[in-house]
């Protein structure tokens, strides 16, 4: 099976003052395609590092990572940005949508930033919004959507450069438990259909549904499991 | 391609801006009055400066006038009743002609010799306060006057001299009120003088810069010049507040007509020579209307620089105004370019975006003050209009240069503008979409 994400020997470490602080201390995973993965974690022990290496924001300062075949480790901001727009979907807790835009509009935002606007884009989007079951509101604001369905528009969003794979950060942190369970209901669907999808939460109803937990401590890996 | 990407991201600035209407539509206010500045100041100055231009053509650029100055008073000489003598001679008259010819053949259109005087005109119970110009044929033409009935003076009327004259458009009207004017007689001091002709209405032309006396043709009273010299003489008296004052003047203008604009500054330099020799104490003066044109132009570029730098301290103004709006603008959308850098937009992008929402500002700034531009003659003729209204004394006292101002809107103006106002958008646009850009996404993200 090909690899979605090879993560090896990934370190950051961040100078305050005087004092290293070592967030991340050489992690190693392979993510294959297709696999539904959490990463867990208390706070401080590295979860929100990882995950900004992850999607591409941040570099490394020693290990690298693959997307599938492709060397981020030491890429420049421009390159970084190329990668994030073509291969990465991101997920956000507080939806992160712009609210200036419509929900078929912020779904198009990744294309825009990727390059190439394919002339059936608009359609491509609205298809998209109706996978995610907002078919009806496509000329909506985000502030006049509930909170699940703002996070389905984010959804919808993060599919949209038909990425690589799925990062979610703390996606259901602020919706309710029915919301929570029609959310986690949808990224069941989308891994089923083969979608990669990593998603980083404190959260054990999380945990409990996804193929398989990674929990972190002190910036290393202390437990890998399969469910 | 490009083409679409770039109309995306201009209605994404347009959507972000009308997001806060009221900050938008007063940032794009102070760009607004800059422009509207920068195109009123401009129209206004070059209605001024073709007023003096059309003025100066007036006088005819291939003309020189070799004009009699009255010399400041000596203080005494008047009062102790002596006549004051001064000014152009008959022999000054035939000195230019002579070394006009001798310098250079046939570039003499004509050369009028004229005579001014104020004196009362009569006739049965009418009188009028008039202005006597003894002159010969050749004045007609110079002064682009035309004849409306009769003829003007002749070279027979010269020559014996002949008690006739042509009357002003003005002249006419107030003396033969319900008349034909035409083979009628005014008395002049003691002389009667047989009408033979009557121009028609001329506007009056205003001083030019302390050079040339405003000139009104339409009171006048043309008679031959060697009829003026028989008749009235060199000698004039004045009855002034019970003193009489005494002048003996021959010309009080010598106008050399030229064939070609290029003898100008030649035969200028002539008659700038012989006039300084035979008159030191500067009782005649020469008037180069060409030499007027050239400083008229040079005039007219100076004022332009100045109103420019004076429009352009607003624009300035208004630029700051662009910058604080944008600055907070991009501080409040810190977790919207956060979202933006994560979901792929390089550095570049944000710049564009913010770029191009301070240019919209601008340039919508710019375009309504262009719009704005143009209310500039209207704004003006309805401002004098309710002066002249409201207190028609007081538009009296206003000079005829704002008077008569007619506002021309330069198209070099407009075109400036409006890439001012769009250079102005990306100056002060420059330093905040940097700001945004070099926001680091995981901070920008985190961003409440």
């Amino acid at each position: 099976m090909s690899l979605a994400l090879r993560v090896e020997e990934l370190a950051k470490h961040y100078v305050l003052k005087s004092e290293t602080v070592r967030a991340l201390r050489g992690v190693s995973f392979d993510v294959p395609e297709g696999d539904y993965v959490a990463i867990m974690g208390p706070s401080g022990s590295g979860k929100s590092t990882l995950l900004n290496l992850l999607g591409c924001l941040d570099q490394p300062t020693s290990g690298n990572f693959f997307l599938r075949d492709v060397s981020i480790g030491q890429l420049n901001d421009n390159q970084r940005s190329e990668v994030r727009a073509a291969h990465i979907g991101f997920v956000f807790q507080s939806y992160n949508l712009i609210p200036q835009l419509t929900v078929v509009e912020n779904i198009e935002v990744p294309l825009y930033y990727q390059g190439n606007l394919a002339p059936d884009q608009r359609s491509y989007c609205k298809q998209l919004a109706e996978m995610v079951g907002l078919g009806d509101r496509l000329r909506h604001r985000p502030t006049q959507l509930s909170g699940g369905q703002q996070q389905r528009v984010a959804i919808a969003r993060s599919l949209a450069n038909n990425p690589y794979f799925i990062l979610a950060d703390e996606p259901t942190g602020n919706l309710d438990s029915a919301t929570t369970h029609d959310i986690l209901s949808l990224f069941e669907s989308l891994n089923e259909q083969g979608k990669t999808i990593v998603i980083v939460t404190h959260e054990d109803e999380v945990a409990s549904r996804v193929k398989r937990v990674i929990r972190l401590r002190d910036g290393e890996i202390d437990s890998d499991t399969r469910n | 391609m490009i083409l679409k990407r770039f109309f995306q991201t201009l209605r994404l600035g347009v959507y972000s801006l009308l997001l806060h209407k009221l900050r938008s539509g007063l940032a794009v206010l102070g760009i607004l009055i800059g422009i509207t500045a920068v195109i009123w100041l401009v129209a206004m100055g070059e209605g001024v400066s073709y007023q003096a231009q059309q003025q100066i053509k007036d006088l005819g650029a291939t003309n020189i006038i070799v004009r009699s100055v009255r010399p400041a008073q000596q203080g005494s000489s008047a009062s102790s009743g002596l006549f004051l003598e001064y000014g152009l001679l008959r022999e000054d008259f035939d000195l230019i002609v002579s070394n006009i010819r001798r310098a250079t053949s046939d570039v003499l259109e004509q050369i009028v010799p004229l005579r001014e005087i104020k004196k009362e005109a009569r006739r049965h119970d009418l009188n009028l306060d008039v202005r006597v110009v003894g002159c010969t044929p050749e004045y007609l033409d110079l002064n682009h006057l035309t004849i409306d009935r009769g003829r003007f003076l002749t070279d027979s009327d010269n020559n014996p001299p002949e008690n006739v004259a042509v009357l002003a458009a003005e002249a006419a009207k107030s003396l033969f009120p319900l008349e034909n004017p035409i083979n009628q007689t005014i008395q002049i001091d003691a002389d009667f003088y047989r009408i033979v002709g009557v121009t028609e209405d001329r506007d009056p032309t205003a001083a030019i810069g302390g050079s040339l006396d405003s000139q009104d043709y339409n009171l006048d009273v043309y008679i031959p010049l060697a009829t003026l010299r028989a008749r009235i003489g060199d000698m004039i008296f004045t009855s002034r507040s019970g003193s009489r004052e005494g002048e003996i003047v021959q010309l009080s203008q010598i106008t050399i007509g030229l064939k070609d604009l290029t003898y100008v500054d030649a035969i200028s330099e002539i008659v700038r020579k012989i006039v300084l020799e035979k008159h030191p104490n500067k009782d005649v003066k020469v008037i180069v209307p060409k030499e007027l044109l050239r400083q008229a132009a040079l005039l007219r570029m100076m004022f332009n620089v100045l109103l420019i730098l004076i429009a352009g301290i607003s624009l300035v103004v208004g630029g700051i105004g662009i910058m604080n709006i944008m600055l907070a603008t991009v501080t409040e959308r810190t977790r919207e370019i956060g979202i933006r850098r994560a979901l792929g937009a390089k550095r570049r992008n944000v710049i564009a975006q913010f770029l191009v929402e301070s240019v919209v500002l601008t340039g919508i700034g710019g375009g309504l003050g262009v719009a704005f531009g143009f209310l500039c003659k209207p704004t003006i003729n309805f401002a004098r209009d309710l002066v002249r209204e409201i207190s028609p004394e007081t538009a009296n006292t206003l000079p005829a240069t704002i008077l008569e101002l007619q506002p021309i809107i330069a198209p070099w103006s407009i075109i400036a503008s409006l890439l001012i106002s769009v250079g102005v958008g990306l100056i002060f646009g420059m330093y905040p979409a940097y700001r945004a850009a070099n926001m680091d996404p995981i901070e920008a993200l985190r961003h409440e």
